[in-house]
């Protein structure tokens, strides 16, 4: 296992190195010139020329690359043109609005689509059924920041129970976190509707029904314990799109995480805290998929013995 | 089939085709059926929007005596901050949505069938350089590629096209390659080999569409979620652009206004809405169509 782990880790440098060379690449092509951002628009060309200089831009492609690249690993990523603050310590800043908001999602579309999607499997082609399969269908075809604006319009416009936009406590937190929560509780009461569909018509299901087992018993220990694994996969899959969903609710409701602070970094052309934040996540992305993989292979001993047999 | 009756005359069976079959099971799924009467419809509205409405005087211009109309018989939507009416806005713009939608996947499905036919069928070493492409694709959120390519190329709906083709070229070569690997050990093509084809013609005239079935339900719901993205994309400001009636940038201008005219930002939502939902419901059934073993 620890092999494994290394092994998956080695195999994320060139991942990483390969997906931000071609980040730093595109945002220096299109970045505009730092220089004149920076200076006063009276500054003479001298004085460009010497910030230009000391800036480094004036070396080839490749060295302000592996530069930038090294100051990853000091947490040295330039600062805003904006706000003149440290890129990485802005990231870090922001990272635990976004966890915070992203982790109460998953847990509230966790809490709803599992029990969901268990009830309309074992009333299968009931209006129970339908009702439910109908109420998922319509979460997957909205667009999430649409949802956000009405539940806004809903809850604290027309009814004041929560409030709109910030993040001054928990009630803040309730509508982006609901935004994002039920897109993916829609996804995910499909999946394990249809996990649950393919195990109850497996052979050890009628087997534990006639040794006598009770209907509790056989749905949650013999059949959810086996559906559980493509319910696993379904939910560590929708991380990205946790991340994507909780840009567009912070967008909605003016949640300072990173996605807001990358939507308005690109808004004011802020070329360092965009690149910066862009390779960041990609690595955070990275390292969470990893996560995924790792307790999934926990999960299910059939992996893992693969993964000792192979090494 | 041949029958001979009592007559002698030999009478022909005819049996349907996989094609057949499957329509005929597609048009008894009700929803399906709502699904496609909605999308010709919102193809027919879009062709003819150009000749119901004029681009320059009732798209884009300004119309200060209507500012924030609310839904009424003359504006059945409402019009917007400029005056400009909503329902006219809403049917111009399914031509943005749809051809973003059907074209970032048609564009997708050909670049990820070849990559992914190639990949599941020599393996080695392509199989290696198209999956670990796709891994990287993979790390990356559809939105971050998105931006990195809209600020390369501009706010414009071509490279909104391009940015999500490329995700889904990398979820459709994924599919194709796992279907190839399954039916690449098959006897028919074993026996086909032995008939002397070459490669090529396997791939094109056995493999491909013996794979067709997940590829045809995935290009609908890829479609659906394509459009969501993209109008994502444009009320993130890294999509369309206004004043052009994209739906997804229709919300971001109505944003501001939610609080006094919600209805600028209620009927693009729906729009939007109606449209993934109908799509979704015609991939559910064709899914069921195709595969009846999951309906029983």
């Amino acid at each position: 296992m620890i092999r494994y782990i290394l092994k998956r880790l080695l195999y994320m440098i060139p991942t990483i190195l390969l997906t931000s060379l071609l980040i730093f690449w595109a945002m220096d092509l299109t970045g505009g010139d730092p220089v004149q951002t920076i200076l006063p628009e009276n500054a003479t060309v001298e004085q460009q020329e010497a910030l230009r200089e000391s800036m480094g831009l004036n070396d080839p492609f490749f060295v302000r690359y592996f530069r930038y690249m090294g100051g990853i690993v000091t947490g040295d990523m330039g600062e805003s043109y904006v706000t003149k603050l440290d890129v990485f310590g802005t990231f870090m800043n922001r990272l635990p609005m976004t966890l915070a908001l992203g982790g109460t999602a998953l847990i509230i579309s966790v809490i709803i689509s599992i029990p969901l999607g268990i009830w309309t499997a074992i009333n299968q082609n009931t209006w129970k059924d339908t009702l439910g399969m109908v109420l998922a269908l319509f979460g997957v075809s909205m667009p999430n920041f649409w949802l956000g604006l009405m539940l806004m319009l809903l809850f604290s416009l027309q009814l004041h129970w929560l409030p709109s936009g910030g993040s001054d406590g928990i009630q803040y937190l309730v509508l982006p976190a609901l935004t994002v929560g039920l897109g993916l509780a829609a996804l995910i009461t499909r999946t394990t509707r249809s996990a649950m569909l393919d195990v109850i018509r497996q052979d050890y299901i009628t087997t534990a029904k006639a040794k006598g087992a009770s209907r509790h018993r056989v749905l949650y220990t013999h059949a959810l314990r086996n559906a559980m694994i493509p319910i696993v996969t379904a939910v560590g899959m929708q991380f990205s799109l946790v991340m994507t969903g909780s840009a567009l609710a912070e967008t909605v409701f003016s949640w300072p995480g990173i996605g807001l602070l990358i939507v308005q970094s690109i808004a004011k052309r802020d070329t360092p805290m965009v690149t910066g934040s862009i390779i960041l996540c990609c690595i955070l992305m990275a390292l969470i998929n990893l996560l995924v993989d790792i307790i999934y292979a926990y999960c299910d001993p059939r992996i893992k013995a693969q993964y000792s047999r192979k090494g | 089939m041949e029958n001979t009756n009592k007559t002698g005359n030999i009478r022909q069976f005819k049996g349907r085709s996989l094609g057949q079959e499957t329509w005929r099971r597609l048009l008894k799924n009700r929803g399906a059926v709502v699904g496609m009467i909605f999308m010709v419809l919102l193809v027919i509205v879009a062709i003819l929007a150009e000749f119901i409405y004029n681009y320059d005087t009732d798209i884009v211009a300004q119309n200060s005596k209507a500012i924030f109309a609310s839904p009424s018989a003359a504006h059945i939507f409402g019009t917007d901050q400029f005056g400009r009416d909503i329902f006219a806005r809403i049917l111009y713009g399914a031509r943005y949505s749809l051809l973003i939608g059907v074209g970032s996947v048609a564009f997708g499905l050909v670049v990820g069938m070849i990559l992914g036919a190639l990949a599941g069928f020599y393996g080695g070493v392509i199989d290696n350089l198209v999956m670990r492409a796709n891994d990287i694709l993979y790390a990356i959120p559809n939105i971050m590629i998105a931006v990195v390519i809209v600020s390369l190329l501009g706010t414009t709906p071509f490279s909104l096209l391009l940015a999500l083709s490329i995700s889904a070229a990398s979820s459709f070569a994924r599919i194709v390659r796992a279907a190839v690997m399954q039916i690449r050990g098959q006897e028919y093509i074993e026996s086909a080999y032995a008939m002397g084809l070459p490669t090529w013609k396997v791939i094109l005239k056995h493999i491909i569409p013996n794979c067709l079935s997940p590829i045809i339900v995935q290009v609908t719901l890829a479609i659906g979620s394509n459009i969501i993205a993209a109008s994502s994309l444009s009320f993130l400001g890294v999509g369309v652009a206004p004043p052009m009636p994209e739906w997804g940038a229709m919300l971001s201008d109505g944003r501001p206004y939610i609080r006094s005219a919600p209805w600028l930002c209620i009927f693009p939502g729906l729009a939007i809405m109606v449209t993934v939902l109908a799509l979704n419901l015609m991939g559910d059934g064709l899914r069921d169509a195709l595969d009846p073993k999951l309906k029983k």
